[in-house]
């Protein structure tokens, strides 16, 4: 389209010209190539919805409402998702207060601090961590870390035990796979992209801001408060909910080390359970209503991260735009 | 005529609280760069020192894979080695020259338009569609009605890849300078030939590199393959048909066994599995260092 409106203007006025030629056809078959390349993504998205959505109805008609209780016994051919929900939710919810801190510091240190030469080796090891694959953390979790755990646990509970908040969070029972662990390893996880995330915002802070702070006397901290976080705080907060998004649909390295077992307590230290672990972990024994459940629990994993990805991205481009408009 | 003495300003560091709170602001950057270093030393030297006892020519490449029953040290992974790099290969194929032409569709044809601008936030939502749910769907469109194939897990490889290799193309493509392109149509030449012959070759380096970042992000995904390849002990040369093994899969079926044998095989092949890894992540730096005409 835009070929034919450039170079009309330089074609005679009135008359066609020499330079007012059709497009040849292989010009044209290549746009449509392109541009349905272009699309397929939208279409792959529409497929993901209706063909799950479609293999999930049955599990949607015939439980109803109670889709959302806690009763999951493939036995009985109950299957309530809301455990399922809640394990995601806090598991997720303990890998971003555990990340976030940590990202944005190295995103701080890449950007504020480091002179460019060293910022290379620290990017090295960010993206070293982000090539480690899911299943390899999950096999270190269940194998060396969640054993290791168990006695810090052990300790922990028994320290906490009858202290009302404490004890409710961390009190007994204890299992070194756990909510906590997968929470943790999830942590890892998300730390290479949010703290590149967070890096790409930081680093769009005009440069004029930062020295007209130091200019003023402030220290770094004082300028990173002053000029750095007001301009990338949404960006900031786009990050955090894509790695979010992210730490919720993680499935392999929780269904490892998240201890499958789908109850809602307040003991973090406890063996949990997650929609993406439960799907991975039982879908190869399932079928009839069973295999319906489980991929109706992938519809509400596609859903729920599509809306999170969709806010987050809403967020960074909104952030993005003010900051061109500034 | 005097030199005029410059006006005294005190350039120092201020003193006292402010610059105590600076410097413990700067410590913790520091702390939260070791933070991150202490789970990916652990990992690794576990995964290396487990796993290096378990590798050797015959583990890569011997097979079938035996039961979890038998000790390290017979039989060998060569099936899921021989899967995986199928798959993932064959997943490259489909998802990179469509990335590629949706990331020149996004830059070079839709620019600001309502269509390019949907596609691109798109892509950028799908990629963080969880793994997992790839699986889904290519069992519910496709194992469903054609069984599990090698085929089938390339397709949700593929699914993975796509909006990745879209975005970092995309990226790179962006970086050509437009003085290039208005040269080649003085020239005469169709959007097109402009694009195929010389923005293209302009961003080529970038796009491998980024390619290859997806690919090896891709080759140690599980979720995806566990419902659409299975996970089978024997080689199964044809892609196309047929159950098929990858070593992903394997780490995840032996990781919850008690037998030493099997936990030992579920080392070795996650050392393999990063090694892969590694070894792309590395190529893709080479490419960026030599062939990279424009970055930012």
């Amino acid at each position: 389209m835009s070929t034919a409106a450039q170079a009309d203007p330089a074609a005679p006025a009135g008359s066609a010209g020499p330079l007012a030629h059709r497009r040849p056809l292989g010009d044209r078959v290549f746009q449509i190539l392109a541009a349905s390349a272009g699309a397929l993504v939208l279409v792959i998205l529409a497929l993901i919805a209706i063909s799950t959505s479609q293999q999930a109805s049955s599990w949607f008609s015939t439980e109803g409402w109670s889709i959302f209780s806690v009763d999951w016994n493939p036995a009985t051919n109950s299957f309530g998702a809301m455990a399922f929900v809640y394990g995601t939710v806090v598991t997720a919810a303990i890998a971003i207060i555990l990340s976030v801190p940590v990202s944005v510091g190295v995103a701080l240190l890449l950007t504020e601090v480091v002179p460019r030469r060293w910022s290379r080796p620290i990017v090295t090891v960010i993206d070293l961590l982000a090539v480690v694959p899911s299943v390899v953390w999950g096999l270190w979790g269940i194998l060396v870390f969640a054993p290791w755990l168990q006695h810090i646990y052990t300790s922990v509970g028994s320290a906490v035990n009858g202290i009302p908040v404490l004890g409710a969070l961390f009190g007994p029972p204890v299992s070194g796979a756990s909510f906590f662990t997968c929470g943790l390893i999830l942590a890892f996880m998300i730390t290479p992209i949010v703290t590149s995330l967070s890096r790409e915002v930081i680093a769009t802070v005009p440069a004029i801001d930062k020295e007209g702070a130091y200019a003023l006397g402030a220290t770094r901290l004082e300028m990173i408060r002053g000029a750095v976080w007001p301009h990338s705080q949404g960006g900031v907060v786009g990050a955090v909910m894509l790695g979010l998004g992210r730490a919720m649909g993680e499935t392999i390295a929780a269904a490892l080390v998240i201890g499958s077992s789908p109850v809602i307590t307040s003991h973090l230290l406890a063996a949990g359970y997650s929609m993406p672990a439960v799907i991975a972990n039982q879908f190869g024994e399932a079928s009839g209503e069973f295999r319906a459940a489980l991929i109706g629990l992938g519809v509400m994993l596609f859903v729920i991260t599509i809306v999170v990805n969709l806010i987050a991205r809403g967020v960074v481009e909104r952030s993005a735009r003010r900051q061109r408009g500034a | 005529m005097t030199a005029m003495e410059p006006p005294a300003v005190d350039l120092r560091e201020p003193a006292g609280w402010r610059r105590s709170k600076n410097q413990i602001a700067t410590t913790l950057m520091v702390l939260a760069f070791v933070i991150v270093l202490i789970p990916l030393g652990f990992v690794l030297f576990t995964v290396i020192a487990k796993g290096a006892s378990a590798i050797s020519w015959a583990f890569l490449t011997g097979g079938p894979i035996p039961p979890n029953v038998v000790p390290a040290g017979i039989g060998g992974m060569g099936p899921a080695v021989y899967g995986t790099l199928v798959i993932t290969g064959l997943a490259a194929v489909m998802a990179v020259p469509l990335g590629v032409l949706g990331a020149i569709y996004i830059n070079e044809y839709g620019g600001r338009g309502p269509l390019a601008r949907v596609v691109r936030f798109m892509a950028d939502v799908m990629t963080g569609v969880p793994s997992i749910v790839m699986g889904l769907f290519i069992f519910s469109i496709w194992v469903l009605h054609f069984g599990y194939s090698g085929l089938a897990g390339a397709f949700a490889l593929a699914c993975l890849m796509l909006p990745v290799v879209i975005r970092s193309s995309e990226e790179m493509l962006k970086l050509v300078p437009d003085p290039l392109r208005e040269a080649s149509y003085a020239l005469g030449a169709t959007k097109s030939r402009v694009t195929l012959t010389v923005v293209l070759p302009a961003a080529i380096g970038g796009i491998v590199s980024g390619a290859l970042l997806a690919i090896a992000r891709a080759a140690g995904e599980t979720a995806p393959l566990l419902f659409t390849i299975l996970t089978v002990t024997a080689t199964n040369a044809n892609v196309f048909s047929g159950a098929n093994t990858a070593l992903s899969t394997q780490i995840f079926a032996n990781a919850t066994q008690p037998f030493l044998g099997a936990q030992s095989r579920a080392w070795g092949s996650a050392l393999t599995l990063i090694a892969i890894a590694f070894i792309l992540m590395i190529v893709a730096r080479i490419v960026t260092a030599r062939f990279t005409r424009y970055s930012r």
